[in-house]
């Protein structure tokens, strides 16, 4: 689908090439640099009415770099999030089933739902080959206290495996220490790995290895710590405690409170919060998703479980990036057009003021083509001085605007940290050539009627002109 | 000497505004190399008309223009504007400098388009300002100078390429009696350095300067004298 984006630049080039074909040659030999000199000092001759005429051209290369820089920017945001997730990953998900289908079970304030190691072992059983790899986690929220000092965390538990280290891609993440290993797994070790806010805040200023942290009455020794991490789609991590996925079921148990009012505490037992299924290959995906839906339906009397495909949702913003990205160049076309109607109309306003100095150069030799380059030098000059200034301008807006919104939330609105937003940008370099080239292509375009006309005037006529 | 130009039988018709207006009816004449001949006639006799054919800003209904002993009646227009760059030198009433060009590029101009505008045609230019008187001028602009001034550019600019003929069309016609005198003065120099002139003229007192008088009505050339060559006129009080 990127493809109309890339359609687009065989054809700049294309442009870029009748161009040099047509003015290009002429602009080589020591003349055609006269040419040049001679076609800015026109303009310059006229400076307010050469800037107005090229305004259009102006703003219009700058807003296709802008609008393209902040659409690339945050679709590249997107994207990254979704490639975080995994492509070939299907993440299943417990989630609570609807009220009224668990009315039964709530009497008992104990909601019993959601994905199990039985279904994960069945997955293991039924879909390989296709999938290659399970993870199975279980996270929570819940106090963490060390053991020998005061304090405590709000964090957010997560009982795993160690195959999380290669699905989030921890390598290189790991502040010091280590994360979790298989030997942790077999030997149900009370180990824990911390995120890198928890460290920071239950050991300020010390070194959390082989520190003793306490997580429901239970004890973990800190074997890890991880280092800052970027959240994912909204997800953050660095309050995040990991702990070997055994251990938890053999220790904790799988109940755990997570509502109290007045009188009457509930709680909910879950096996599994997540299990993210990885498959060989992007093709695979839909079939292996469409089989896990139909297991769990199965085998499962709620609703109570999602399964999420990352690369429906990545290819679902490819689509939008490509419809923005040809929304974009339909504007750019737009205004280019309109800027070049712009120089077109005071082209042809020049051609009848100048007509008696057409006149002067045809009786001095000028041929037809002389005349209709000359005004085409003009007008490639123009634009491109136009679609430079207007490059320019991109960049500027492009750097500016984010600092600027940035600084409007900071000190105009006062938002807390937590909730002020980066615009992320990114400019496109083929967006700029591309808006480059066709700025000058449309001084060749639009130049070219003017100029014809100049061309075609009679010069005998053309010198009568008053 | 040869004829540098010749008109064999000129005829030339254009329409106006429905009407075929007969403009030239069969005009025969030479031009010898090295002369200086004044065109003249009452408006509508067709001098403008054989001065535009001359100088290949037109081409004829029919009939022959031979130019250095070449037929170019029926050239298209892209050879026409080779021919009128090479051969030929313009002197126009009204100057015709363009505007935005100083003194130096303005006689520059000729050059452009025959693509020799390089530092020798540069040091021809200011060589010919200074045959001009101009050569402490150089830089200036047309708008900062007299339209005597301004005429001798125009003449600088029209010698540039060594043109075969300078036409020149009522060149003294914007100008008062003394520096038209000066202009006229210029011109003769010229011609007896060798130029050949074609000059048109509606005054007597400058078609004097020429060595031969054309007159031109409805078309056809009605008479044709050679003046004695030392008649220099003079402003005589009447």
């Amino acid at each position: 689908m990127a493809s109309t984006y890339w359609l687009l630049i065989p054809s700049a080039g294309l442009l870029a090439l009748v161009l040099l074909g047509t003015v290009g040659r002429h602009l080589l030999g020591p003349g055609g640099r006269q040419s040049v000199v001679m076609a800015v000092r026109n303009l310059l001759l006229h400076k307010l009415r050469s800037f107005l005429s090229v305004l259009g051209i102006i703003i219009g290369t700058a807003a296709v770099i802008v609008l393209t820089a902040f659409g690339e920017g945050s679709m590249r945001d997107a994207l990254e999030d979704i490639k975080r997730m995994g492509a070939t990953n299907i993440i299943v998900l417990s989630v609570r089933p609807p009220e009224s289908v668990a009315g039964g079970q709530r009497q008992s304030h104990i909601s019993r739902y959601g994905l199990t190691l039985e279904d994960q072992r069945r997955f293991e059983e039924t879909l390989r080959p296709a999938v290659v790899a399970t993870l199975c986690t279980r996270a929570f929220d819940s106090e963490v206290r060390p053991v020998t000092a005061s304090g405590v965390y709000q964090g957010r538990v997560v009982a795993t495996q160690p195959r999380y280290a290669d699905l989030h891609r921890l390598d290189g993440r790991v502040a010091a220490g280590r994360f979790l290993v298989e030997q942790d797994e077999r030997e149900i070790a009370n180990v824990a790995v911390l995120g890198w806010d928890v460290a920071g805040e239950l050991f300020p200023g010390q070194d959390p290895l082989g520190k003793k942290i306490t997580i429901k009455d239970c004890a973990f020794e800190v074997i890890g710590v991880l280092k800052e991490r970027a959240p994912v789609a909204g997800e953050r991590f660095d309050g995040d405690v990991y702990i070997p996925l055994r251990t938890w079921r053999e220790r904790l148990g799988e109940r755990v409170v997570v509502l109290r009012t007045a009188d009457s505490i509930s709680a909910e037992e879950i096996q599994l919060s997540q299990i993210v299924l990885t498959v060989g290959g992007t093709d695979q995906v839909r079939p292996t998703a469409d089989v896990v839906r139909s297991q769990l339906q199965r085998f499962h009397e709620t609703a109570d479980f999602e399964v999420r495909v990352p690369l429906d949702r990545l290819e679902e913003s490819e689509r939008t990036r490509d419809r923005y990205r040809l929304l974009l160049f339909f504007i750019a076309g737009i205004t280019l057009v309109v800027g070049g109607i712009g120089i077109m109309n005071i082209m042809l306003a020049t051609v009848t003021e100048r007509t008696r100095e057409i006149g002067i150069r045809r009786a001095l030799g000028a041929s037809r083509r002389d005349i209709t380059l000359q005004f085409l030098i003009e007008a490639v000059v123009q634009t491109s001085l136009g679609g430079l200034i207007g490059v320019a301008a991109g960049f500027a807006l492009t750097y500016t605007i984010p600092e600027v919104y940035l600084f409007w939330q900071q000190r105009v609105l006062s938002l807390p940290p937590a909730q002020v937003q980066r615009l992320p940008v990114e400019i496109q370099f083929t967006s700029v050539v591309l808006a480059f080239v066709v700025a000058v292509g449309v001084g060749v375009l639009f130049g070219w009627y003017p100029s014809r006309r100049a061309a075609r005037l009679d010069p005998i006529e053309a010198l009568r002109h008053e | 000497m040869g004829a540098i130009a010749r008109v064999v039988n000129l005829v030339k018709n254009y329409p106006l505004e429905g009407v075929v207006v007969r403009a030239l009816r069969g005009v025969s004449l030479d031009f010898e190399e090295g002369d200086f001949v004044a065109l003249m006639g009452p408006s509508g006799s067709g001098k403008s008309t054989l001065l535009n054919l001359l100088g290949c800003l037109d081409r004829p209904t029919s009939g022959r223009y031979e130019l250095g002993g070449r037929d170019v009646s029926r050239l298209d227009d892209e050879q026409l504007s080779a021919i009128r760059g090479r051969y030929l030198g313009f002197i126009f009433q009204s100057y015709n400098l363009i505007q935005q060009y100083t003194v130096a590029e303005n006689i520059a101009v000729p050059l452009l388009y025959r693509r020799r505008a390089d530092a020798s045609g540069q040091r021809r230019c200011r060589r010919l300002a200074e045959v001009v008187g101009l050569g402490n001028r150089l830089h200036h602009r047309p708008a900062q100078l007299s339209g005597g001034q301004q005429q001798r550019v125009a003449i600088a600019r029209a010698l540039v390429n060594d043109p075969h003929l300078i036409l020149a069309d009522e060149p003294t016609g914007n100008l008062d009696t003394r520096t038209s005198n000066e202009i006229l003065e210029l011109l003769r120099a010229l011609n007896e350095a060798g130029k050949t002139i074609i000059m048109v003229t509606h005054e007597n007192d400058v078609a004097a300067w020429a060595r031969r008088v054309v007159h031109l009505r409805d078309g056809h050339v009605e008479s044709d004298t050679r003046t004695p060559p030392l008649t220099v006129p003079t402003e005589t009080p009447v």
